[in-house]
């Protein structure tokens, strides 16, 4: 076990247990950097929804709120067998691995599939920002704002998601060669930290983007 | 009794330098020692380009008469001038170079915590250089380092949108540094090496790295929605698409006032090192110290709309970021007062890296006492925008982050490279330097008070005189700093070599040979006593 252990352990460390809590505490640091960046976005819209209570209310009835809803229990549900690739990893079980990886790349992609779909009705009706966009209700250009953070907020977001499958396909081909186990597992937790934060992100994003014009 | 320490040594057999050779030992190197070596020759190639600027820029200012370059020009060489040495030279100056050399040696590991990482931040730094310079020969930039909107996203036909991806990716490779300086801090540090053991320098690196992880993410997304502003059309910031300019402002100088404290707070770690190696005595206050870097570091995230007073602010809002920025003072003054109590009754000796310790504290000071009078609603609207401004932020950035990194640069080169550089010639680069940096920069204060404007080509012909002192100072600066890069270059090939500790000071970087072999020490360092303890060295050595 011994030898194992030295054997995943970078030149720089004394232990595999420095290594993890290195690992992990990087990994942390890097997802506040990342509350930090779309904090800047959160920032624009809760200035610009405070000036333009209304017309958010009235761009924001233009999502389709039953693919919202679809997307959000999508994610939940990755993150759930996120959760359990991760306790896979930590116990060495190969094949649990595999199998809850591969369900959590797939859910991922069906989420963006869905999203794509949502991009492209945005773009037909005329509602991405620019030259082009058109807007029947009042306070046009303040919709206008709605939709660009929208897309500003919804696009970085799904870049995340694009970054997370791919780190999640390196893990589920070193997985499937059985580099897991209990002595070495950190990259399955970190890339789990990063696809829990993706989530969470949505799940500010749902709300404020979907729901704000639902009851007025 | 003491042995006098000797200067002079043999050199190690095997060491980091010539543990491998050839260019790819190089550039796929993940010792940080090399990485900083690499960082090094980077910033100083940026800092000859901003150089170059100012050169042109204070040649043009040499003349009321705006006669050798157009505005337009003149806007460009600004612009440039400032983008490349805030974001180019200053922000990785001390962190990326003295920093990545000396944090893993001074907490006693091996290397930083991800290597590969670090090599991948120096790529990123050098695209992103690369990046600007493109920007900068197809004709540059010329909405000034501050990028305001709308000027930026709807006027400005110049390349704005390279400039800020540029600056968006250097973004991430500070990013990166912070991150792997904070996991080095907390999870490598040798046996017995509490927090309250650690050099302070080390301190003051954490602290930066706290605004390099909290700071340097807004920043890239302002500058990502700039670009996509004006890409798309789109209108965040645009005013006629009921988008707020006063936004852009508040995200830019959330980041880009605590990027004076990147500059600084390094500085103020080095300081702490050298003052008390040549006053020969323990630091005072050393919890002091190192509090205040954390205080400067998160006060710096609260004073930012100083910068605003007059882009239109309520009141109350100006009025609370006046005081807030006043408190800045107070940490600030903490460690100038502490350095003080550190020299006295000490045994001070004149060495270059003291001399420009020194030169940091005197210059410092007068910038930092300016920067109160700015804080100033009143003094504020009637010298914004003047040469006070520019004056004040040059007397924080040159004459304290550029001091300090050349103090720490003559402090460590001998650690570094293992080899000794002229005494004579160094001493004499840090007067000419000092000299040369006052006599440029202190009749600015003067232009600034008198109602000279920043950033225009022309000016009054009554303000000759003092734009003649300070170009010709400027010229002092220029040979000051040519020095300095002659004698290292000379060093290398001709240097003596220095022995483990030439200086004759402690802390563990000193503890291993001259330069360190490859993972640092020979065997795995113990720590059983505080940083800076010069009387009880001195007990060990007589009882032996
Ligand atoms: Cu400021």
């Amino acid at each position: 076990m011994a030898a194992d252990a030295r054997a995943v352990v970078a030149h720089h460390f004394d232990s595999p247990d420095q290594q993890r809590e290195a690992a992990s505490l990087g990994m942390w640091v890097f997802l506040v950097t990342e509350v930090m960046f779309f904090g800047g976005l959160f920032l624009a819209y809760v200035v610009y929804r405070g000036s333009f209570p209304h017309a958010f209310a009235a761009a924001s009835r233009e999502l389709d709120i039953v693919l919202g809803t679809t997307n959000t229990a999508l994610l939940l549900a990755s993150s759930l067998t996120m959760a359990l690739a991760v306790r896979a990893a930590q116990l060495g079980r190969r094949l649990p691995l595999v199998v809850f990886l591969a369900l959590t790349m797939a859910l991922g992609s069906v989420f963006l599939g869905i999203k794509m779909y949502e991009y492209h009705h945005k773009f037909v009706e005329g509602l991405f920002p620019g030259a082009a966009f058109r807007f029947s209700g009042p306070e046009a250009p303040h919709a206008e704002m709605f939709f660009c953070l929208y897309f500003a907020m919804t696009g970085l977001h799904a870049l995340h998601m694009v970054i997370g499958l791919g780190v999640l396909a390196v893990m589920l081909v070193l997985g499937a060669r059985g580099r897991f186990g209990p002595l070495y597992h950190n990259p399955v937790e970190c890339a789990g930290l990063y696809w829990h934060f993706v989530d969470i992100v949505w799940i500010f994003l749902f709300p404020l983007l979907y729901l704000v014009g639902r009851h007025a | 009794m003491v042995a006098l320490p000797s200067e002079t040594g043999i050199p190690p057999k095997v060491h980091y330098l010539n543990a491998d050779y050839g260019i790819r030992s190089w550039l796929l190197t993940t010792d940080h020692k090399r990485i900083g070596i690499l960082y090094l020759i980077s910033i100083t190639f940026f800092f000859a380009i901003g150089g170059l600027m100012a050169v042109l820029i204070r040649m043009e200012l040499a003349t009321p008469e705006g006669d050798l370059f157009q505005s337009d020009t003149y806007n460009r060489l600004f612009t440039m001038h400032g983008i490349m040495m805030i974001f180019f030279f200053l922000i990785p100056s001390i962190p990326a170079v003295l920093g990545n050399f000396l944090i893993p040696i001074m907490v006693g590991a091996r290397d930083l915590a991800f290597p590969r990482l670090n090599l991948f931040s120096w790529y990123l730094f050098n695209i992103a250089g690369l990046f600007t310079i493109w920007a900068l020969v197809h004709g540059g930039v010329d909405t000034g380092w501050t990028f305001y909107t709308p000027y930026s996203t709807r006027y400005s036909n110049t390349h704005v949108i390279a400039t800020a991806l540029g600056i968006f990716i250097a973004g991430f490779s500070s990013i990166l540094t912070g991150l792997n300086f904070v996991v080095t801090i907390h999870r490598m540090r040798a046996p017995g090496l509490g927090w309250f053991r650690l050099p302070l320098f080390v301190w003051s690196l954490y602290a930066t790295s706290l605004i390099f992880i909290l700071g340097t993410p807004v920043l890239a997304i302002t500058l990502l929605l700039l670009a996509a502003e004006r890409v798309f059309g789109i209108g965040i910031f645009d005013p006629s698409l009921g988008g707020d300019p006063l936004l852009f402002q508040h995200l830019f100088w959330f980041y880009s006032h605590p990027a004076v404290y990147i500059m600084v707070l390094p500085a103020m770690g080095v300081v702490s090192e050298i003052v008390p190696a040549f006053a020969r005595k323990k630091i005072f206050g050393y919890r002091f110290i190192a509090y205040a870097s954390v205080a400067l570091a998160v006060l710096g995230f609260l004073v930012w709309a100083h910068h605003m007073f007059v882009a239109g602010m309520s009141i109350y809002a100006a009025t609370v970021f006046s005081a807030l920025s006043m408190l800045v003072a107070v940490p600030s003054a903490v460690k100038v007062f502490n350095w003080t109590a550190t020299l006295y009754q000490g045994s001070i000796s004149w060495d270059t890296p003291m001399l420009y310790a020194l030169g940091f504290i005197g210059l410092f000071t007068m910038g930092g006492l300016t920067g109160v009078m700015l804080a100033t609603l009143g003094i504020d609207v009637h010298v914004h925008d003047t040469y006070f401004i520019i004056a004040h932020f040059h007397y924080i950035m040159v004459g304290g982050a550029i001091m300090g990194y050349l103090g720490g640069l003559h402090y460590w080169w001998p650690k570094i490279t293992g080899k000794l550089y002229p005494r004579f010639w160094s001493r004499i680069s840090a007067m000419v330097i000092f000299i040369g940096f006052n006599v440029t920069f202190f009749p600015q204060f003067i232009l600034g008070y008198l109602g000279m404007p920043r950033r225009y080509h022309a000016y009054p012909p009554e303000f000759q005189v003092l734009n003649v002192m300070s170009s010709a100072g400027a010229t002092i600066l220029g040979v000051g700093y040519l020095i300095p890069l002659i004698y290292f270059i000379w060093s290398m090939r001709y240097g003596r070599h220095a022995s483990s500790n030439p200086w004759g000071v402690v802390g563990l970087e000193w503890e291993t040979t001259s330069p360190p072999p490859t993972e640092n020490f020979e065997t795995p360092p113990v720590v059983t006593r505080g940083p800076y303890e010069y009387s009880r060295s001195e007990e060990v050595a007589d009882g032996r």
